[in-house]
């Protein structure tokens, strides 16, 4: 097992090497880090030469690289071009707002999908197996950001007009009055069910696929044979191996989870990550975007790696085969 | 004598009758598709918002309605007149839906076309010549797919400005790994296959045999990508122009009317309602089409 985890862990170094020379040829061929300077008129070509010099701009792309990741490793990620902030703080500052809707919306999907999942392949081609179906087929279909100024329209606007008790439509706590648990729940209601619904829609799906094959299998008739419940069977015997799968798609997910959340975070003016990710790239803020890059390749490949080892540890067949 | 052949068709049971005109696998496709009918349906839904945006120009929609502001009828709700309403400067929405759509669309199927040769290319290779360049592939296809793509579409239009070429290129570059992992494991079985081997004997070269022997018997899941992958692209076009970064005005495109749309929701929320109902259901329509395309093109269902 040491030796499969060690192994798993030497392979994501490759990965997150690969994923920051992406990033950072990419943004470099693409843009002028100077760009920003050289729009202000105040700046000369000298001041612009010292600039460059300064942020070691004129050196060959590869130098520049080696001198960037050098920098990330060591834990100097730059300062913002526009706020001179340290950009690290900058991010440490607006993670956890992203986090807290990440985790709620992360935790209410996987809660509801496997519900509907479980409930969809139990009642197999009933009504409510219909429903299920189309109800994710329009949640995979449904762009979120427009879907969230839906819900604003019906739940903040209309239940407002209506008199109806209403839902915040943007940021975390009232601009008015204490900070507290309620209003943040409050305020999370709309993002998270916009966040949530297009992963809802893929897994409950899944799931009830993966349910289906595994209801088919040799142990789950046994299961039945022998008396137990169905409920026991169902959720003891067949859930358990139902969701190996899931578990991949979910953690493998993550990534598309953070572009959902900028969108969302956008929609709702929520002071998160992506928000400042977006703020900063309309002012072409290039230490922001890149840290924010890294930082999030870094989470990815942490959660593939984890991924890898749950999975290795919940299902033996893995382990074994790699060992041999 | 007889010939041995002979002697042994008399043993064996009489074989089924055959067709005189055997139907190929398109026109088997093609009858299993018509059996989808939510897909038939779909398709046919689709069909109408392609010649409204294609033909609606040039036959019922003036230019003006959609480009000239006109300020007597500011921030109208939906009438007989202007069936969408006006936006908050007097513009037809229902005309810049249409002068949208075509934007919309456009930069789906153009974006497409990018994925789907990268993906192809990058996918064949990686998996008729394994080895180095299969391992360097994947390796890459695993980094991109571990980059959220909507961050570096951000960074790639902020740095390259919005033009509709970047817009295409850079939504058409970010979304080709699944198709390129599709199309490796495909090439890794085919090329295995008696008919390769056959071509490979004759001397077939090995772009040849590639494009002209494997590809073809590919091409189902390819179709199938495809479809989805437009509406992939449009979501993705949408949610950059809704966030300001990607077509902008006064062109229109379903996602930057959105984001106008947002400060006025208290006071005209028919802003915001229209274009994201013609986004979900070209994107509806889109899925139900890819899901119909990929029962039909399945070679084990039979009909």
């Amino acid at each position: 097992m040491a030796r499969y985890i060690i192994r798993r862990i030497l392979i994501s170094i490759p990965v997150l090497l690969g994923i920051t020379l992406i990033t950072f040829f990419l943004l470099h061929a693409s843009g002028d880090p100077m760009a920003v300077y050289a729009s202000n008129p105040s700046i000369t070509a000298e001041d612009l030469a010292r600039l460059e010099k300064t942020y070691g701009f004129d050196k060959p792309v590869y130098v520049q690289y080696l001198y960037w990741l050098r920098n990330i490793v060591t834990g100097n990620w730059g300062q913002s071009f526009l706020t001179h902030q340290d950009v690290l703080a900058m991010i440490f500052q607006r993670l956890p707002n992203t986090l807290i809707l990440m985790v709620t919306a992360f935790v209410f999907t996987v809660v509801v999908s496997v519900a509907l999942g479980i409930y969809a392949a139990t009642h197999k081609y009933s009504v409510g197996d219909y429903f299920v179906t189309g109800i994710s087929f329009f949640g995979y279909s449904m762009p979120g950001f427009w879907f969230g100024l839906m819900l604003i329209i019906i739940f903040a606007v209309k239940f407002k007009e209506w008199g109806l008790p209403s839902l915040p439509a943007a940021g975390m706590y009232p601009i008015r009055g204490e900070p507290s648990l309620v209003e943040l729940l409050r305020h999370l209601v709309l993002p998270v069910a916009v966040l949530s619904l297009n992963s809802i829609a893929r897994y409950s799906r899944y799931l009830r696929s993966s349910m289906l094959e595994v209801l088919n299998q040799d142990y789950v008739r046994t299961a039945h044979a022998k008396g137990l419940a169905g409920r026991v069977v169902v959720g003891r015997h067949a859930l358990k191996n139902a969701l190996i799968p899931l578990l991949t798609l979910v953690l493998l997910d993550i990534p598309f989870l953070f572009g959902g959340a900028l969108i969302v975070e956008q929609v709702f003016a929520w002071p998160g990550m992506g928000r400042m990710y977006w703020e900063h790239a309309v002012w072409v803020d290039y230490p922001v975007l890149m840290g924010i890059l890294v930082l999030i390749s870094i989470l990815v490949v942490l959660c593939n790696l984890i991924a890898d080892i749950s999975y290795a540890f919940i299902d033996p067949r893995i382990r074994l085969q790699d060992a041999s | 004598m007889k010939e041995i052949g002979q002697v042994l068709a008399l043993d064996r049971p009489r074989p089924p009758r055959i067709e005189k005109n055997p139907p190929g696998l398109w026109q088997l496709a093609g009858r299993r598709f018509l059996r989808h009918r939510a897909g038939v349906m779909a398709t046919l839904a689709l069909l109408v918002v392609v010649a409204a945006v294609t033909l609606g120009p040039l036959l019922f929609v003036p230019r003006d309605a959609a480009f000239r502001p006109d300020p007597l009828v500011i921030n109208q709700p939906p009438s007989a007149e202007h069936w969408f309403g006006t936006d908050q400067v007097g513009r037809d929405i229902f005309a810049r839906i249409i002068y949208g759509g075509q934007i919309s669309l456009a930069i789906g199927l153009l974006a497409m076309v990018v994925s789907i040769v990268v993906g192809v290319l990058l996918g064949a290779v990686a998996g008729y010549f394994g080895g180095l360049a299969d391992g360097a592939i994947m390796r890459f296809t695993d980094a991109m797919l571990s980059i959220p793509g909507i961050f570096l579409i951000i960074a790639l239009t902020v740095f390259l400005g919005s033009t509709l070429p970047t817009i295409i290129l850079s939504i058409g570059f970010l979304n080709w790994m699944i198709i390129a992992r599709v199309m490796r494991a495909l090439f890794l079985s085919l090329k295995e296959q008696d008919f390769v081997m056959a071509a490979r004997c004759l001397g077939v070269k090995n772009v040849r045999i590639m494009w002209g022997h494997i590809l073809p018997n590919a091409i189902a899941p390819v179709v199938v990508t495809a479809t989805l992958t437009v509406g992939e692209a449009i979501l993705t076009e949408t949610a950059i122009s809704y966030l300001g970064l990607g077509i902008q005005p006064p062109l229109p495109s379903w996602g930057n009317m959105l984001k106008n749309a947002q400060d006025l929701i208290w006071s005209a929320p028919w802003l915001a309602i229209f274009p994201g109902v013609m986004i979900f259901i070209t994107i509806l329509c889109i899925n139900f089409m890819g899901d119909a395309l990929r029962d039909a093109l399945d070679p084990h269902m039979r009909l």
